[in-house]
């Protein structure tokens, strides 16, 4: 695993590195100086208002570094020829497409981190002391961290295969098919036959069920989210995401580089 | 091509190609096939300096990268030091300069050094000690703090062949090292190829420029239109398609005529003679009683793009003639 390792901290490095990543931290401060301002004007929901903003905001510029980010993990080193000095190297691909991706989730984790911060101390402005109902955030911050290492997953997957525009083209659909993955299941609502129903309800459980990461109406009201369900959704995301790092090694274990 | 002697029969060979052939699909759907290598086989002995020769798209980078598992063959094998080409631990042993090396621009060349130092399992003492020491071979040490993104060509190829040779590797694989380099930095490449062959490693490196191979390799392989038209030294390969010879003489006492002078170009106060291998001697005699005082007698060598426009017209003439005769 040094290998992953090495490969992990270089992304990371790369990340840091890169000015775009910053823009977006100032860019999640602004969005908390906003919620602040709403915050003034919402008079007896301030806290609501704040968590529910401050959420997606998180979540919205998560899902951005990890499409576009994740997309040009593989796609880059493959564009700017930077992987043939490594792959020469005693590494094996899958070690590299590993560390890639571990490198971009600490990116993200550090980002989402830092974003929550900001959160916090916009929530801290309007209200404090803070109270227990507030904590809460927290596992949401969670639970959208890993929503993103699932899209960071599928992100790399694509770009295995095809080209970044078709990768995030491809990515940004399932995520958005992946987020009405319940409503598929209840499709029989609208009296479609049961062979279509059938159909709908196999590809829900296919999709990766986005819907299951989103906490936000309960916390914004300070109501607690169930520890089984933290579990369940972290076990999901581990199982997701290892069966398509797995299938994206194995395609990319075999790619012919340009 | 009968000038070019067969493989040498290798007791120990350090890579070992068998019958190794590459198709690319393109097209509508990828339903066509381009073939760019075609049932390459040779073996590059242990502690040698070969010369991969050939004009561009002959396919030697497709091979480089076959051998570097970039690509992956469509048919045949490759072995270095004994092991598969599969096996990823026998890069351990194997330094590698891509084409137009391209590394992470927002590294310098001593972090880039420091992270693929750390895929060869060096302790963090040993790793430093080395990176500074590949900056200094490459004449990078006072550059060692600038981000590769402000580096010029030929310094991102210096920084490519430190990487290459940072672990000590026995197999050196160089893919047009010579490229993007100014003659100083390709004179001191030179002195690197040769210390590697001093030290007993083998270096395997892609070329077009015909002088670099003559003055480092041991043996040369020609490559054109993805078929290996042979190998051999390079006394070998200019020897047999000398072109005739050239007399360079210079001739007191304006006005003096005879018949080979005709035939002679002058330039400044020189003559030049060119003229077949069989008349050299008539030649030398005749200007000799002439009282011409001979300056050098040397072989005309086929310039490069002769050299590879011939391998290339006798491709297209036996495609020719096997198209003519399936008809």
């Amino acid at each position: 695993m040094t290998n992953v390792w090495t490969v992990a901290a270089n992304t990371f490095r790369e990340a840091v590195r890169d000015r775009v990543l910053y823009n977006l931290v100032f860019f999640a401060l602004l969005m908390m100086g906003a919620a602040i301002l709403v915050g003034q004007i919402s008079i007896g929901i301030e806290q609501s208002v704040i968590v529910s903003l401050g959420l997606t905001a998180i979540s919205v510029i998560g899902i951005f570094i990890a499409v576009f980010i994740g997309v040009g993990l593989v796609s880059k080193e493959m564009d700017k020829r930077t992987l043939y000095a490594l792959l020469a190297k005693p590494v094996e691909r899958w070690e590299f497409l590993l560390g890639k991706y571990a490198g971009l989730v600490m990116t993200l984790t550090v980002n989402t981190a830092a974003m929550a911060v900001g959160l916090y101390v916009a929530l801290w402005t309007v209200k404090h002391p803070l109270e227990k109902g507030d904590w809460y955030v927290l596992v949401a911050v969670y639970l959208i961290l890993l929503k993103l290492a699932l899209i960071v997953a599928l992100a790399m997957l694509f770009s295995c295969f095809t080209t970044p525009f078709l990768a995030i083209l491809f990515t940004v659909g399932i995520y958005i098919a992946g987020v009405f993955a319940e409503d598929l299941r209840t499709m029989q609502a609208v009296g479609l036959n049961p062979a279509t129903m059938r159909f709908f309800r196999g590809i829900s459980y296919l999709l990766p069920n986005f819907e299951n990461f989103n906490v936000m109406g309960a916390v914004a009201h300070e109501r607690g989210v169930a520890g089984r369900l933290v579990w369940q959704d972290t076990w999901y995301a581990i199982v997701y995401c290892a069966m398509v790092l797995a299938a994206a090694a194995m395609v990319f274990s075999r790619r012919n580089l340009k | 091509m009968r000038w070019l002697s067969k493989n040498r029969s290798m007791t120990n060979p350090a890579i070992e190609i068998e019958n190794l052939s590459k198709e690319y699909p393109y097209g509508f759907l990828n339903l066509k096939k381009k073939r760019s290598l075609e049932n390459l086989s040779m073996q590059v002995e242990t502690g040698e300096v070969f010369g991969f020769l050939g004009p561009n798209g002959a396919g030697k980078s497709t091979t480089i990268k076959l051998l570097m598992r970039l690509i992956f063959p469509t048919s045949g094998t490759a072995r270095i030091l004994g092991k598969s080409i599969e096996n990823v631990s026998m890069h351990r042993e194997i330094g590698y300069l891509p084409e137009q090396p391209y590394f992470y621009d927002y590294l310098t060349a001593a972090e880039l050094l420091e992270y693929f130092a750390r895929f060869h399992g060096l302790t963090a003492a040993d790793r430093r000690e080395r990176v500074q020491r590949m900056l200094k071979k490459v004449g990078l040490e006072t550059a060692k703090k600038i981000q590769l993104r402000k580096y010029s060509k030929g310094m991102l190829q210096r920084a490519g062949l430190a990487q290459a040779i940072l672990h000590d590797p026995q197999v050196v694989v160089l893919d047009e090292p010579m490229a993007g380099l100014d003659p100083l930095g390709r004179r001191e490449l030179r002195d690197i190829i040769l210390e590697l062959k001093r030290e007993g490693r083998t270096v395997l490196f892609s070329t077009h420029i015909l002088s670099d191979a003559e003055m480092l390799c041991d043996r040369v392989g020609v490559i054109v239109g993805g078929k290996l038209r042979g190998v051999g030294t390079p006394g070998e390969m200019v020897g047999i398609q000398t072109q005739g010879m050239e007399i360079l003489f210079e001739l007191d006492g304006a006005g003096k005529k005879f018949p080979i002078l005709e035939k002679a170009t002058k330039t400044g106060e020189r003559y030049r003679l060119q003229l077949p291998e069989a008349e050299l001697y008539g030649a030398l005699d005749e200007l000799k009683a002439a009282g011409a005082r001979i300056l050098s007698v040397a072989q005309i060598k086929p310039t490069l793009e002769e050299f590879f426009m011939n391998l290339v017209d006798a491709d297209r003439a036996q495609a020719n003639a096997v198209e003519v005769s399936g008809r």
